[in-house]
């Protein structure tokens, strides 16, 4: 065959020069590099539930929020000690950076009636120094307050929670979050020193994008040693040679660095899913140098000299590697049709890696053999006879496999329908993080993570005070309020009924709203103006108050119940107060609904995939035939793995959507190696038996070889402390394994069954 | 050795600068004081006011109100608010008698319950009208009520400013500073930066369209409020302003706000 690599060996400096610049210049772009934690890098700029969402934010505040949590050992938060402590923490909170308002029991602004007067100020002033008397009168205001209860205190008092808004420039970088997330934690750890008997969370949207970045950051840290080292004991078995595991290191880390460094210079950000490039690529690369290495060993165990080996080596494996690179490369290219934007950004990085690292393999990788030492290769023999004894297996035993197979995989197909998309971005994290810690703790004790924020809109300027609005809005507040998922909700309608009562000397009785639009103005009114700096109504009212936000804040739910709790809300307005416009948005809504859309658009691209690498297969095994066969050990793997997966776990977030379009390119590879060499073999006049004897003998070893090498890779991802991450590292590696077995046992099966001596001038002639 | 000559290096530094931050402080003063002096003598006004809100996107809204305002000599100043629009508020009128040592004294009689309320007047750095004006924005300017800094002369726009730096001696403001621009031919606030208490810049005052009354006092006739924050903004349209209309104290006595229409 003609190829062009001898070029490669005839001019090597020229080459390596050219090498070196690449790298060189691509590389450069590291420094541009940088991590992001905004929970907005998972929603497309026209992500509707962004759009509702980035609308709301428009018409009322911002609702990004850091809430720290506050937990007295002995489960008292009503005492002196621990009233001033709020005070003091609330104080302080204020310096936070970009905070806009600060929410706590001490600055709750409490409203009592005296005489003429509207008293409005803080409910806790100088705690350390109250009486008795006057803390239980601060408790049965607090715990009698729908405002506070189960948002800020929880119903026993055992926990309390500051809630600090902030409006963060846009865009938003991680430098931001970063500057909020330190402060905060400073404050923290100087009230703890002095409080060593109090536990502080942090929970909240900032604290979640920190955790993002962070987790992320943490995730190189662990993951890209555990991976390197797992690379090194693997090359080392394999191999057997130091000098070619330094070789495949260095293939390795200039394919992450210059794959890196090309997403610094495109503006690409390090993410919770771009995080995963390194250990993927690394995994990649390595299957491409060992497939080279392995067969130069071969060559020189066979007595060909080092030159000839290489030689020898490249001619045999430049296509295969080319072709396997394009047909992962392409497996990647798919998640461009995900609706989250980091995942594209993760495929369309892993896809540059691919082809850098099958470029540097084809050409590095030889020009640093032909200097390094390297041995020939052992134990050849023992393996190809375990590989000659696995095809006696498969020929003798063909028929149950193939059946066995076709009912398995009936059966995972069935399984499929076990899978329920779900993507709560709490459950992201894993528990040992400490931001899943918090939540968790904070949904236990005092509040959920998880809230809703509902617009409801009347007609024209002043509506919300109309007594038919304010009649609809409590009544959806009240209904609100009796659903099951829901822990609290925020509504203007609680205080415009506390205000009617404060306006009638107290009297209970009129803990209701008010008769007429003017009543309910004017009170907004005199309340308006007796709230101090930030703790105005601006986030519950628009600028012409013709429309009110409220919040419902919820256990932390799984996406189908969110997304369930969203529409009987969004009906319930509709059909019993047609009148009023109602919308809703939140993070998590946004979060609920990615994973349903995502979904929605990889299935979609599925077929187009799969279809692409066929034609390649096609054009690659210049047999139509075979390019069509090549569709079972393609597809049953996947079917397999997400069929057990239902089994066993039976949740998809969207990491797990794009599992299908990745593993697809990756394990087109084994298809490729096995029925090359089976064509190979068809054409050299055997039958399809002796063919699929001689496929096992030629390429079992390299198959097995390079599944360890990506089952292990994957595997390390399961180490990661994001879920998304986690799970997508082991359904991978589990496909990648099952595709082996499916190319070892199915595969050759099905060849034995529909590739029928007969069909022997077909596959000639295709 | 060298850290005695350092610390005597620092503390002649110091001495050095201290007469100079007594220096700005005297002539943040006395641009103050002058601004006050020649706001003296107005007696009494009467002026109709709009005031348009702006959202970041820019969806406006607009209040309407009248204000009658005494010049009170030996403490601050008095003022009247009636609200006209929305209507749902028409008729609410907001009295306020502000001291300069002491706290502000505030009523709003609501006209829906007939009756009149005294308002705590701690919050007084919260939005007006839910606006990106405060009430210690708009209440009299009282010299005890912050300390002053001269910074530097700059030009603003045509004219050429003094900027003096205001600090709130009330622990109860919502700033902790504010950047004045007054201008040195007549002593006109030109152009204000409002701090909030961790320090960043919170909104932007701009007065424009000053127009000269009874020979003497000169009065903008737009205020432009915008967040910096937020991006939000508020209009403060003086649209006519009358002196010497014949009020007295007595128009300005809680006893008055339920006859004040």
């Amino acid at each position: 065959m003609n190829t062009p690599l001898p070029f490669i060996l005839r001019r090597p400096w020229l080459v390596l020069l050219a090498s070196l610049l690449l790298i060189f210049m691509c590389s450069a772009g590291l420094s541009k590099l940088y991590f992001r934690g905004d929970y907005r890098i998972f929603f497309a700029p026209d992500n509707p539930q962004l759009q509702a969402f980035e609308q709301m934010q428009a018409e009322f505040n911002k609702s990004d929020n850091i809430l720290i949590g506050i937990a007295p050992k002995d489960g008292q938060v009503f005492q002196p000690a621990l009233l001033q402590l709020i005070e003091d923490y609330t104080d302080a909170a204020w310096q936070t950076p970009y905070s806009i308002r600060v929410d706590s029991l001490s600055n709750y602004q409490h409203t009592v009636a005296e005489l003429d007067d509207l008293q409005v100020d803080d409910l806790v002033r100088n705690g350390a120094a109250l009486t008795t008397a006057e803390i239980a009168a601060i408790k049965q205001v607090a715990l009698a307050e729908p405002v506070l209860v189960n948002r800020l205190i929880a119903t026993n008092g055992a926990v309390t929670a500051i809630n600090i808004t902030l409006q963060l420039p846009e865009p938003t970088g991680q430098q931001q979050v970063d500057e909020i997330w330190h402060f905060v934690r400073a404050l923290s750890d100087e009230f703890a020193a002095k409080h060593p008997d109090v536990t502080f969370y942090h929970t909240g949207i900032i604290a979640m994008n920190y955790a993002f970045a962070s987790e992320a950051e943490a995730d190189v840290k662990r993951l890209v040693p555990i991976m390197l080292l797992a690379i090194i004991l693997m090359l080392a078995w394999l191999l057997r040679s130091a000098w070619a595991a330094f070789a495949t290191l260095i293939i390795i880390i200039v394919t992450v660095t210059s794959t890196l460094g090309i997403a610094g210079w495109l503006g690409i950000f390090m993410s919770t899913a771009t995080v995963n490039v390194p250990t993927i690529l690394m995994t990649l690369a390595v299957a491409d140098s060992v497939h080279l290495l392995a067969c130069m060993q071969l060559a020189l165990r066979e007595g060909k000299s080092k030159p000839e080996a290489i030689r020898f080596s490249l001619q045999r494996n430049w296509l295969p590697v080319l072709i396997t690179s394009v047909t992962t490369a392409i497996g990647f290219l798919t998640l461009n049709f995900s609706e989250v934007p980091i995942l594209r950004d993760l495929g369309n990085l892993t896809a540059v890696g691919v082809m850098l690292a099958c470029l540097f393999s084809l050409t590095l990788l030889p020009l640093m053999m032909w200097v390094l030492p390297l041995k020939a290769a052992k134990n050849v023999e023992r393996s190809a006879a375990k590989m000659d004894w696995l095809a006696n297996q498969v020929v003798q035993k063909q028929k149950p496999i193939l059946y066995g197979f076709v009912i398995l995989t009936l059966i995972s197909t069935a399984l499929l329908t076990l899978n329920e998309v779900n993507d709560e971005p709490n459950e992201y994290f894993a528990k040992s993080t400490a931001f899943r810690q918090a939540n968790d703790f904070m949904e236990q004790n005092l509040s959920g993570f998880t809230s809703v924020d509902f617009a409801l809109s009347g007609a024209g300027e002043g509506a919300i005070a109309q007594p038919e609005f304010l009649a609809a809005l409590a009544g959806f507040s009240a209904w609100l309020a009796e659903q099951p998922e829901v822990m609290h909700v925020n509504t203007l309608s609680d205080i415009i009924k506390r205000l009617n009562r404060n306006m009638h000397q107290d009297d209970p009785a009129f803990y209701r709203l008010p008769d007429t639009a003017e009543e309910a103005a004017q009170y907004l009114l005199l309340y308006e103006m007796s709230l101090p700096f930030g703790l105005d109504l601006n986030n519950q009212l628009n600028i012409d108050k013709s429309a009110t936000r409220l919040t419902a804040t919820l256990y932390n739910l799984g996406s189908k119940e969110i997304i369930a709790f969203e529409q009987r809300a969004l009906e319930y307005v509709a059909s019993n107060f047609p009148t009023y416009q109602v919308t809703a948005a939140s993070a998590a809504l946004m979060f609920a609904h990615i994973g349903e859309r995502n979904m929605a658009s990889m299935l979609s691209t599925l077929p187009v995939a799969l279809l692409l690498i066929s034609l390649l297969l096609v054009f690659s095994l210049r047999s139509l035939r075979l390019g069509v066969l090549s569709l079972i050990p393609n597809l049953v793997p996947a079917i397999i793995g997400f069929g057990l997966w239902g089994l066993f776990i039976g949740e998809i977030n969207l990491a797990l959507s794009v599992v299908a379009g990745m593993s697809l390119g990756i394990i087109v590879d084994d298809t490729v190696h096995f029925l090359a060499k089976y064509r190979y073999a068809r054409l050299e006049g055997r039958d399809n038996e002796q063919a699929v004897r001689y496929a096992f003998h030629s390429v079992g070893r390299a198959l097995w070889i390079t599944t360890m090498v990506l089952v292990s890779g994957f595997a390390v991802l399961i180490f990661s402390s994001f879920r998304l991450n986690s799970d997508m590292g082991l359904l991978t590696s589990g496909i990648i394994l099952i595709a082996l077995i499916v190319d070892l046992l199915f595969l050759p099966a099905c060849l034995l069954k529909l590739d029928k001596s007969k069909d022997e001038k077909h596959v000639q002639n295709a | 050795m060298f850290k005695t000559l350092n610390k005597m290096l620092f503390v002649s530094a110091l001495l050095c600068a201290l007469p100079l931050v007594a220096d700005e402080q005297a002539k943040g003063l006395a641009i103050a004081q002058e601004q006050k002096a020649r706001d003296r003598g107005w007696v009494e006004s009467e002026s109709e006011l709009q005031m348009i809100l702006r959202n970041a996107q820019g969806r406006e809204s607009a209040r309407r109100m009248r204000t009658f305002a005494l010049e009170v000599q030996g403490d601050g100043d008095k003022a009247l608010t009636i609200f006209d629009e929305p209507l749902d508020v028409r008729g609410s009128a907001f009295l306020t008698h502000s001291h300069p040592t002491a706290e502000d004294d505030q009523w709003l009689y609501l006209p829906s319950v007939k009756r009149t309320r005294r308002i705590a007047s701690r919050n007084k750095s919260g939005p007006f009208m839910a606006s990106e004006f405060a009430y210690e924005d708009m209440t009299s300017f009282e010299l005890e009520k912050f300390s002053f800094r001269y910074l530097r002369d700059e030009a603003c726009g045509e004219l050429q400013c003094y900027v003096v730096e205001q600090t709130p001696t009330d622990t109860f403001s919502g700033y902790s500073k504010i950047i004045v621009w007054v201008d040195q031919a007549h002593y006109r606030v030109i152009q204000a930066e409002y701090y909030d208490r961790k320090a960043s810049l919170l909104k932007t005052l701009t007065a424009s369209d000053y127009r000269q009354y009874l020979d003497k006092f000169w009065r903008p006739h737009k205020l432009h409020m915008l967040n910096a924050q937020t991006g939000k903004s508020t209009d403060l349209v003086l649209e006519t302003i009358r002196f010497q209309t014949g009020r007295t104290a007595a128009d300005f006595d809680v006893s008055a706000l339920e006859r004040a229409r």
